[in-house]
Protein backbone atom coordinates (compact mmCIF):
# COMPACT_ATOMS: atom_id res chain seq x y z
CA UNK A 1 0.00 0.00 0.00
CA UNK A 2 1.37 3.44 -0.58
CA UNK A 3 0.27 6.09 1.95
CA UNK A 4 1.11 9.56 2.14
CA UNK A 5 2.28 10.69 5.60
CA UNK A 6 -0.48 13.31 6.40
CA UNK A 7 -3.42 12.45 7.75
CA UNK A 8 -6.91 14.44 6.88
CA UNK A 9 -8.20 15.35 10.50
CA UNK A 10 -5.68 16.09 12.91
CA UNK A 11 -2.53 17.21 10.87
CA UNK A 12 -1.28 20.73 11.67
CA UNK A 13 -4.02 23.46 10.33
CA UNK A 14 -1.37 24.87 7.69
CA UNK A 15 -1.18 21.87 6.16
CA UNK A 16 -5.70 20.77 6.94
CA UNK A 17 -5.85 24.17 4.95
CA UNK A 18 -3.55 23.18 2.44
CA UNK A 19 -5.03 19.25 1.21
CA UNK A 20 -8.51 21.20 1.59
CA UNK A 21 -7.51 24.09 -0.79
CA UNK A 22 -5.25 22.28 -3.46
CA UNK A 23 -7.68 20.63 -5.57
CA UNK A 24 -7.36 17.39 -7.47
CA UNK A 25 -6.85 19.01 -10.48
CA UNK A 26 -4.64 21.03 -9.63
CA UNK A 27 -1.60 18.20 -8.34
CA UNK A 28 -2.43 15.98 -11.41
CA UNK A 29 -0.84 14.80 -14.63
CA UNK A 30 -2.40 16.25 -17.67
CA UNK A 31 -0.28 15.06 -20.44
CA UNK A 32 -1.50 11.35 -21.10
CA UNK A 33 -0.67 8.40 -22.66
CA UNK A 34 -3.86 6.67 -23.31
CA UNK A 35 -5.11 3.88 -26.02
CA UNK A 36 -8.29 3.25 -27.96
CA UNK A 37 -10.32 0.53 -28.11
CA UNK A 38 -8.61 -2.47 -29.96
CA UNK A 39 -5.29 -1.77 -29.18
CA UNK A 40 -3.46 -5.19 -28.52
CA UNK A 41 -1.76 -6.26 -24.99
CA UNK A 42 1.50 -6.19 -26.79
CA UNK A 43 1.20 -2.53 -27.93
CA UNK A 44 0.36 -1.11 -24.75
CA UNK A 45 3.53 -2.93 -23.14
CA UNK A 46 5.44 -1.25 -25.98
CA UNK A 47 4.29 2.29 -24.80
CA UNK A 48 4.66 1.04 -21.06
CA UNK A 49 8.43 0.32 -21.39
CA UNK A 50 8.90 3.46 -24.05
CA UNK A 51 7.24 5.84 -22.05
CA UNK A 52 8.44 4.43 -18.50
CA UNK A 53 4.85 4.11 -17.16
CA UNK A 54 3.22 1.68 -15.66
CA UNK A 55 -0.69 1.87 -16.70
CA UNK A 56 -2.09 3.09 -18.99
CA UNK A 57 -6.43 4.02 -19.64
CA UNK A 58 -8.25 2.42 -22.45
CA UNK A 59 -10.54 5.61 -23.50
CA UNK A 60 -12.80 6.05 -26.28
CA UNK A 61 -13.94 9.78 -27.47
CA UNK A 62 -12.45 10.85 -24.00
CA UNK A 63 -14.44 8.10 -21.77
CA UNK A 64 -12.79 6.28 -19.59
CA UNK A 65 -13.07 2.62 -20.19
CA UNK A 66 -10.42 0.54 -18.20
CA UNK A 67 -6.85 0.86 -17.03
CA UNK A 68 -4.19 -2.12 -18.49
CA UNK A 69 -1.55 -2.24 -15.56
CA UNK A 70 2.01 -3.94 -15.38
CA UNK A 71 0.11 -6.61 -13.56
CA UNK A 72 -2.20 -7.17 -16.48
CA UNK A 73 0.60 -7.23 -18.93
CA UNK A 74 2.38 -9.88 -16.91
CA UNK A 75 -0.65 -11.98 -16.38
CA UNK A 76 -1.23 -12.03 -20.32
CA UNK A 77 2.33 -12.86 -21.02
CA UNK A 78 2.24 -15.65 -18.49
CA UNK A 79 -1.80 -16.87 -20.06
CA UNK A 80 -0.78 -16.09 -23.54
CA UNK A 81 -3.07 -13.45 -24.81
CA UNK A 82 -0.58 -10.74 -24.87
CA UNK A 83 -1.84 -10.53 -28.60
CA UNK A 84 -5.51 -9.84 -27.92
CA UNK A 85 -6.92 -6.59 -27.69
CA UNK A 86 -7.14 -4.77 -24.63
CA UNK A 87 -10.76 -4.39 -23.68
CA UNK A 88 -10.57 -8.53 -22.90
CA UNK A 89 -7.93 -7.98 -20.75
CA UNK A 90 -7.96 -4.70 -19.18
CA UNK A 91 -8.95 -3.62 -15.60
CA UNK A 92 -12.44 -2.22 -15.66
CA UNK A 93 -13.83 -2.08 -12.33
CA UNK A 94 -12.24 1.48 -11.40
CA UNK A 95 -11.99 3.69 -8.79
CA UNK A 96 -11.89 7.54 -10.26
CA UNK A 97 -11.55 11.06 -8.88
CA UNK A 98 -13.24 13.91 -9.64
CA UNK A 99 -11.26 17.01 -10.77
CA UNK A 100 -12.73 19.54 -8.58
CA UNK A 101 -12.37 17.11 -5.21
CA UNK A 102 -9.48 18.53 -2.83
CA UNK A 103 -6.32 17.00 -2.57
CA UNK A 104 -7.17 15.34 1.23
CA UNK A 105 -9.59 13.34 -1.19
CA UNK A 106 -7.35 11.72 -3.09
CA UNK A 107 -5.01 11.22 -0.34
CA UNK A 108 -7.49 8.76 1.77
CA UNK A 109 -8.28 7.15 -1.53
CA UNK A 110 -4.18 6.08 -1.45
CA UNK A 111 -4.97 4.87 2.22
CA UNK A 112 -7.65 3.35 1.71
CA UNK A 113 -7.11 1.52 -1.89
CA UNK A 114 -3.96 -0.22 -3.15
CA UNK A 115 -4.15 1.33 -6.24
CA UNK A 116 -0.70 3.20 -7.42
CA UNK A 117 -2.69 5.92 -9.58
CA UNK A 118 -6.21 7.11 -10.00
CA UNK A 119 -7.78 8.35 -13.34
CA UNK A 120 -9.26 12.23 -12.67
CA UNK A 121 -12.77 12.39 -14.59
CA UNK A 122 -13.82 16.13 -14.82
CA UNK A 123 -17.48 16.72 -14.20
CA UNK A 124 -18.98 15.94 -17.28
CA UNK A 125 -17.03 12.60 -17.14
CA UNK A 126 -14.23 13.18 -19.72
CA UNK A 127 -10.81 11.48 -18.46
CA UNK A 128 -8.75 14.56 -17.96
CA UNK A 129 -5.73 13.52 -15.80
CA UNK A 130 -4.43 11.21 -14.13
CA UNK A 131 -2.77 11.38 -10.22
CA UNK A 132 -0.34 9.37 -8.86
CA UNK A 133 0.93 10.15 -4.82
CA UNK A 134 4.36 11.11 -6.00
CA UNK A 135 2.05 14.36 -7.83
CA UNK A 136 0.41 14.86 -4.59
CA UNK A 137 3.88 15.02 -2.34
CA UNK A 138 6.04 17.01 -5.10
CA UNK A 139 2.96 19.63 -5.09
CA UNK A 140 2.25 19.48 -1.49
CA UNK A 141 6.44 20.06 -0.52
CA UNK A 142 6.57 22.83 -3.00
CA UNK A 143 3.47 24.62 -1.25
CA UNK A 144 4.85 23.58 2.47
CA UNK A 145 8.04 24.70 1.80
CA UNK A 146 6.41 27.83 0.60
CA UNK A 147 4.45 28.67 4.13
CA UNK A 148 7.68 28.06 6.07
CA UNK A 149 8.97 30.59 4.09
CA UNK A 150 5.86 32.93 5.45
CA UNK A 151 6.25 31.56 8.68
CA UNK A 152 9.79 32.62 8.85
CA UNK A 153 9.08 35.82 7.80
CA UNK A 154 5.97 36.73 10.31
CA UNK A 155 8.33 35.61 13.04
CA UNK A 156 10.84 38.02 11.89
CA UNK A 157 8.64 40.95 11.91
CA UNK A 158 6.72 39.81 15.35
CA UNK A 159 10.41 40.30 17.01
CA UNK A 160 11.14 43.79 15.73
CA UNK A 161 7.42 44.94 16.79
CA UNK A 162 7.53 43.17 20.28
CA UNK A 163 8.77 45.87 22.06
CA UNK A 164 6.05 48.17 21.35
CA UNK A 165 3.66 47.55 22.49
CA UNK A 166 0.93 48.11 19.55
CA UNK A 167 -1.84 46.07 18.29
CA UNK A 168 -0.33 44.03 15.24
CA UNK A 169 -2.73 42.23 12.58
CA UNK A 170 -1.01 39.80 9.97
CA UNK A 171 -2.44 38.37 7.42
CA UNK A 172 -0.98 35.59 4.93
CA UNK A 173 -2.60 36.21 1.58
CA UNK A 174 -2.55 33.55 -1.34
CA UNK A 175 -1.86 33.66 -4.84
CA UNK A 176 -4.82 33.95 -7.14
CA UNK A 177 -7.01 33.04 -3.73
CA UNK A 178 -9.78 35.39 -5.27
CA UNK A 179 -11.94 33.08 -3.15
CA UNK A 180 -10.68 34.56 -0.03
CA UNK A 181 -9.63 38.00 -1.28
CA UNK A 182 -11.33 40.64 0.64
CA UNK A 183 -10.54 39.13 4.08
CA UNK A 184 -7.47 41.06 5.11
CA UNK A 185 -9.42 44.54 4.32
CA UNK A 186 -12.53 43.62 5.77
CA UNK A 187 -10.57 42.47 8.98
CA UNK A 188 -8.38 46.22 8.97
CA UNK A 189 -12.15 47.65 8.51
CA UNK A 190 -13.70 46.15 11.65
CA UNK A 191 -10.97 46.96 13.71
CA UNK A 192 -10.66 50.92 13.31
CA UNK A 193 -14.75 50.62 13.26
CA UNK A 194 -13.98 49.42 16.79
CA UNK A 195 -12.06 52.16 17.43
CA UNK A 196 -14.24 55.10 16.45
CA UNK A 197 -11.99 56.47 13.76
CA UNK A 198 -13.64 58.60 11.50
CA UNK A 199 -15.38 56.95 8.54
CA UNK A 200 -13.06 58.55 6.02
CA UNK A 201 -10.15 57.69 7.35
CA UNK A 202 -11.49 54.09 7.32
CA UNK A 203 -12.49 54.24 4.03
CA UNK A 204 -8.98 55.43 3.05
CA UNK A 205 -7.75 52.47 5.48
CA UNK A 206 -9.68 49.95 3.22
CA UNK A 207 -9.08 51.52 0.10
CA UNK A 208 -5.21 50.99 0.54
CA UNK A 209 -5.93 47.50 2.22
CA UNK A 210 -7.58 45.93 -0.32
CA UNK A 211 -5.91 47.10 -3.55
CA UNK A 212 -2.20 46.22 -1.82
CA UNK A 213 -4.18 42.53 -0.86
CA UNK A 214 -5.42 42.39 -4.54
CA UNK A 215 -2.38 42.77 -5.93
CA UNK A 216 -0.72 40.02 -3.72
CA UNK A 217 -3.47 37.26 -4.85
CA UNK A 218 -3.43 39.16 -8.58
CA UNK A 219 0.31 39.71 -9.02
CA UNK A 220 2.24 38.08 -6.65
CA UNK A 221 3.45 34.74 -5.29
CA UNK A 222 1.97 35.57 -2.40
CA UNK A 223 2.28 37.04 0.63
CA UNK A 224 1.65 39.07 3.50
CA UNK A 225 -0.74 41.87 4.87
CA UNK A 226 0.33 44.08 8.15
CA UNK A 227 -1.17 46.53 9.96
CA UNK A 228 0.18 48.22 13.04
CA UNK A 229 -1.85 50.53 14.83
CA UNK A 230 -0.82 53.29 16.57
CA UNK A 231 -2.50 56.10 18.59
CA UNK A 232 -2.42 58.15 15.72
CA UNK A 233 -2.15 56.36 12.71
CA UNK A 234 -2.34 52.99 11.15
CA UNK A 235 0.66 51.30 8.74
CA UNK A 236 -0.37 49.37 6.86
CA UNK A 237 2.74 47.04 4.99
CA UNK A 238 2.52 44.67 1.80
CA UNK A 239 5.05 42.07 1.41
CA UNK A 240 5.07 39.41 -1.68
CA UNK A 241 7.69 37.07 -2.41
CA UNK A 242 8.06 38.03 -5.94
CA UNK A 243 8.33 38.27 -8.69
CA UNK A 244 9.24 41.58 -8.21
CA UNK A 245 7.85 45.12 -10.23
CA UNK A 246 10.46 45.49 -13.01
CA UNK A 247 9.63 49.27 -13.38
CA UNK A 248 8.14 50.77 -10.55
CA UNK A 249 7.23 54.31 -12.28
CA UNK A 250 5.27 52.32 -15.22
CA UNK A 251 3.78 50.57 -11.82
CA UNK A 252 2.48 53.73 -10.37
CA UNK A 253 0.92 54.85 -13.64
CA UNK A 254 -2.79 55.11 -13.82
CA UNK A 255 -4.06 53.04 -15.91
CA UNK A 256 -1.21 51.06 -16.70
CA UNK A 257 -1.38 47.04 -16.09
CA UNK A 258 0.57 44.00 -16.80
CA UNK A 259 -2.35 41.94 -16.09
CA UNK A 260 -3.83 39.00 -18.02
CA UNK A 261 -7.12 38.60 -19.61
CA UNK A 262 -8.55 36.04 -17.27
CA UNK A 263 -7.52 38.73 -14.33
CA UNK A 264 -8.91 41.57 -16.38
CA UNK A 265 -12.31 40.02 -16.89
CA UNK A 266 -12.60 39.58 -13.30
CA UNK A 267 -12.44 43.69 -12.94
CA UNK A 268 -8.89 43.38 -11.62
CA UNK A 269 -6.28 44.98 -13.85
CA UNK A 270 -7.05 47.97 -14.28
CA UNK A 271 -3.61 49.65 -13.68
CA UNK A 272 -4.95 51.81 -10.62
CA UNK A 273 -4.30 49.70 -7.91
CA UNK A 274 -1.06 51.26 -6.63
CA UNK A 275 -1.93 54.54 -7.66
CA UNK A 276 -5.18 54.45 -5.49
CA UNK A 277 -3.20 53.29 -2.85
CA UNK A 278 -0.80 56.00 -2.99
CA UNK A 279 -3.74 58.60 -3.20
CA UNK A 280 -5.30 57.82 0.05
CA UNK A 281 -2.28 57.35 1.73
CA UNK A 282 -0.73 59.88 4.06
CA UNK A 283 2.72 58.46 3.24
CA UNK A 284 3.62 56.05 0.70
CA UNK A 285 6.42 54.48 -0.40
CA UNK A 286 7.25 51.01 -2.41
CA UNK A 287 10.22 49.04 -3.06
CA UNK A 288 10.55 45.90 -5.53
CA UNK A 289 13.34 43.41 -6.67
CA UNK A 290 12.83 39.62 -8.15
CA UNK A 291 12.86 38.40 -4.02
CA UNK A 292 9.71 40.49 -3.67
CA UNK A 293 7.91 43.52 -3.43
CA UNK A 294 7.27 46.04 -0.37
CA UNK A 295 4.96 48.68 0.16
CA UNK A 296 4.31 50.77 2.97
CA UNK A 297 1.32 52.59 3.39
CA UNK A 298 0.50 55.12 6.02
CA UNK A 299 -3.11 56.47 7.19
CA UNK A 300 -3.51 59.08 10.06
CA UNK A 301 -6.17 59.73 11.65
CA UNK A 302 -7.14 63.25 11.62
CA UNK A 303 -8.88 65.43 14.05
CA UNK A 304 -11.51 66.87 11.81
CA UNK A 305 -13.09 64.75 9.87
CA UNK A 306 -14.27 67.50 7.15
CA UNK A 307 -10.99 67.95 6.39
CA UNK A 308 -11.21 65.59 3.36
CA UNK A 309 -7.71 64.39 2.07
CA UNK A 310 -6.81 66.14 -1.20
CA UNK A 311 -7.11 62.75 -3.82
CA UNK A 312 -4.01 63.67 -6.63
CA UNK A 313 -2.01 66.47 -4.97
CA UNK A 314 0.55 66.47 -7.26
CA UNK A 315 3.43 67.53 -5.12
CA UNK A 316 3.03 63.82 -3.70
CA UNK A 317 4.73 62.31 -6.73
CA UNK A 318 8.28 63.78 -5.15
CA UNK A 319 7.60 61.85 -1.94
CA UNK A 320 7.28 58.22 -3.54
CA UNK A 321 10.15 56.78 -1.83
CA UNK A 322 11.67 54.50 -4.41
CA UNK A 323 14.62 52.81 -3.17
CA UNK A 324 15.24 50.27 -6.04
CA UNK B 1 -32.41 59.41 -2.25
CA UNK B 2 -34.64 56.74 -1.85
CA UNK B 3 -34.17 53.36 -0.29
CA UNK B 4 -32.94 50.05 -2.20
CA UNK B 5 -36.37 48.71 -1.82
CA UNK B 6 -38.19 51.43 -3.35
CA UNK B 7 -35.26 51.24 -6.27
CA UNK B 8 -35.66 47.79 -7.03
CA UNK B 9 -39.72 47.71 -7.03
CA UNK B 10 -40.05 51.12 -9.26
CA UNK B 11 -37.47 49.92 -11.86
CA UNK B 12 -38.48 45.86 -11.83
CA UNK B 13 -35.24 44.90 -10.98
CA UNK B 14 -34.77 40.78 -10.15
CA UNK B 15 -33.82 40.65 -6.41
CA UNK B 16 -31.26 38.33 -5.46
CA UNK B 17 -30.35 39.67 -2.13
CA UNK B 18 -32.07 41.93 0.11
CA UNK B 19 -30.59 42.32 3.68
CA UNK B 20 -31.55 45.74 4.44
CA UNK B 21 -34.64 46.98 2.29
CA UNK B 22 -34.43 50.07 3.83
CA UNK B 23 -30.83 51.32 3.15
CA UNK B 24 -30.46 54.32 1.39
CA UNK B 25 -29.27 55.37 -1.59
CA UNK B 26 -28.28 58.83 -3.32
CA UNK B 27 -25.96 58.41 -5.96
CA UNK B 28 -24.40 55.85 -8.47
CA UNK B 29 -21.26 54.31 -10.21
CA UNK B 30 -21.14 52.69 -13.29
CA UNK B 31 -17.94 50.73 -13.74
CA UNK B 32 -16.64 47.28 -14.28
CA UNK B 33 -13.15 47.74 -13.04
CA UNK B 34 -13.24 47.16 -9.46
CA UNK B 35 -10.14 49.23 -8.55
CA UNK B 36 -11.89 52.43 -10.87
CA UNK B 37 -15.02 51.64 -8.50
CA UNK B 38 -12.83 51.63 -5.13
CA UNK B 39 -10.98 54.75 -5.79
CA UNK B 40 -13.97 57.04 -7.74
CA UNK B 41 -17.84 55.77 -6.38
CA UNK B 42 -19.20 57.64 -3.41
CA UNK B 43 -20.80 56.39 -0.13
CA UNK B 44 -24.27 55.28 -0.35
CA UNK B 45 -24.10 54.98 -3.93
CA UNK B 46 -25.29 51.99 -6.19
CA UNK B 47 -23.15 50.18 -8.41
CA UNK B 48 -24.22 49.92 -12.01
CA UNK B 49 -22.20 46.85 -12.88
CA UNK B 50 -21.57 43.35 -14.97
CA UNK B 51 -18.90 41.73 -12.11
CA UNK B 52 -20.97 39.30 -11.04
CA UNK B 53 -18.43 37.47 -8.93
CA UNK B 54 -18.46 38.36 -4.56
CA UNK B 55 -15.00 40.04 -5.12
CA UNK B 56 -17.21 43.00 -6.50
CA UNK B 57 -19.34 42.23 -2.73
CA UNK B 58 -16.01 42.96 -1.09
CA UNK B 59 -15.40 46.08 -2.28
CA UNK B 60 -18.63 47.40 -2.49
CA UNK B 61 -18.63 46.76 1.58
CA UNK B 62 -15.36 48.15 2.12
CA UNK B 63 -16.17 51.76 0.77
CA UNK B 64 -19.96 52.24 1.87
CA UNK B 65 -21.97 51.23 -1.14
CA UNK B 66 -25.58 50.19 -0.48
CA UNK B 67 -26.38 48.00 -3.97
CA UNK B 68 -25.27 46.74 -7.18
CA UNK B 69 -27.34 46.24 -9.77
CA UNK B 70 -26.07 43.19 -11.75
CA UNK B 71 -26.55 44.17 -15.81
CA UNK B 72 -27.20 42.17 -19.21
CA UNK B 73 -28.94 40.01 -17.37
CA UNK B 74 -25.65 38.53 -15.60
CA UNK B 75 -26.45 35.83 -12.85
CA UNK B 76 -24.52 36.21 -9.72
CA UNK B 77 -22.32 33.23 -8.49
CA UNK B 78 -24.50 31.79 -5.51
CA UNK B 79 -21.26 32.65 -3.00
CA UNK B 80 -21.91 36.32 -4.52
CA UNK B 81 -25.71 36.11 -3.54
CA UNK B 82 -23.95 34.65 0.26
CA UNK B 83 -21.58 37.78 1.03
CA UNK B 84 -24.44 40.21 -0.74
CA UNK B 85 -26.43 38.36 2.50
CA UNK B 86 -23.40 38.89 4.86
CA UNK B 87 -21.74 42.01 3.80
CA UNK B 88 -25.87 44.18 3.74
CA UNK B 89 -25.82 44.97 0.44
CA UNK B 90 -28.55 44.44 -1.90
CA UNK B 91 -28.19 42.84 -4.93
CA UNK B 92 -30.05 43.21 -7.75
CA UNK B 93 -30.69 42.46 -11.40
CA UNK B 94 -31.93 43.36 -15.01
CA UNK B 95 -31.65 42.71 -18.53
CA UNK B 96 -30.80 46.41 -19.57
CA UNK B 97 -27.37 47.62 -20.46
CA UNK B 98 -25.57 49.63 -18.24
CA UNK B 99 -25.78 52.62 -20.13
CA UNK B 100 -29.92 52.26 -19.68
CA UNK B 101 -29.96 51.07 -16.16
CA UNK B 102 -27.48 54.57 -14.87
CA UNK B 103 -29.99 56.69 -16.97
CA UNK B 104 -32.78 55.30 -15.36
CA UNK B 105 -31.38 54.82 -11.84
CA UNK B 106 -30.34 58.84 -12.12
CA UNK B 107 -34.01 59.65 -13.52
CA UNK B 108 -35.37 57.94 -10.33
CA UNK B 109 -32.91 59.28 -7.86
CA UNK B 110 -33.78 62.40 -9.02
CA UNK B 111 -29.82 63.40 -10.26
CA UNK B 112 -30.62 63.46 -13.97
Amino acid sequence: MQTIPINTYNSPTVILELIYRLKVKDVMTRSLVSVPLGTTMRAVQHLMREKSITGVPVVSDRRLLGIVSMDDIIQALDFGYINEPVELHMTKNLIVLEDDMPVSFAISYFDRYRYHRFPVLSKDKALVGMVTTRDISTRLLWEINHEVENLERMNQSTKVTDGLSRDIQSFAILKHDFENAGFASTEVKKKLKQSNVFPRTIRRAAIASYELEMNIVVHSNGGRITAEYGPHEVVITSEDSGPGIPDIDKAMEEGFSTANEWIRSLGFGAGMGLPNVRSVSDDFSITSSPSGTTVVSTIRFSDNEMKPKTTKDPTKENETNDER
Amino acid sequence: MMNVKELSTKLEYTVFALPDPVAQVTDGYTSDLLSDVMGNAAEDSVLITIQAHRNTIAVASLIGIKAIVLCNGRMPSPDMVVAAEQETVALLGTAENQFTTSHRIAAALGIS
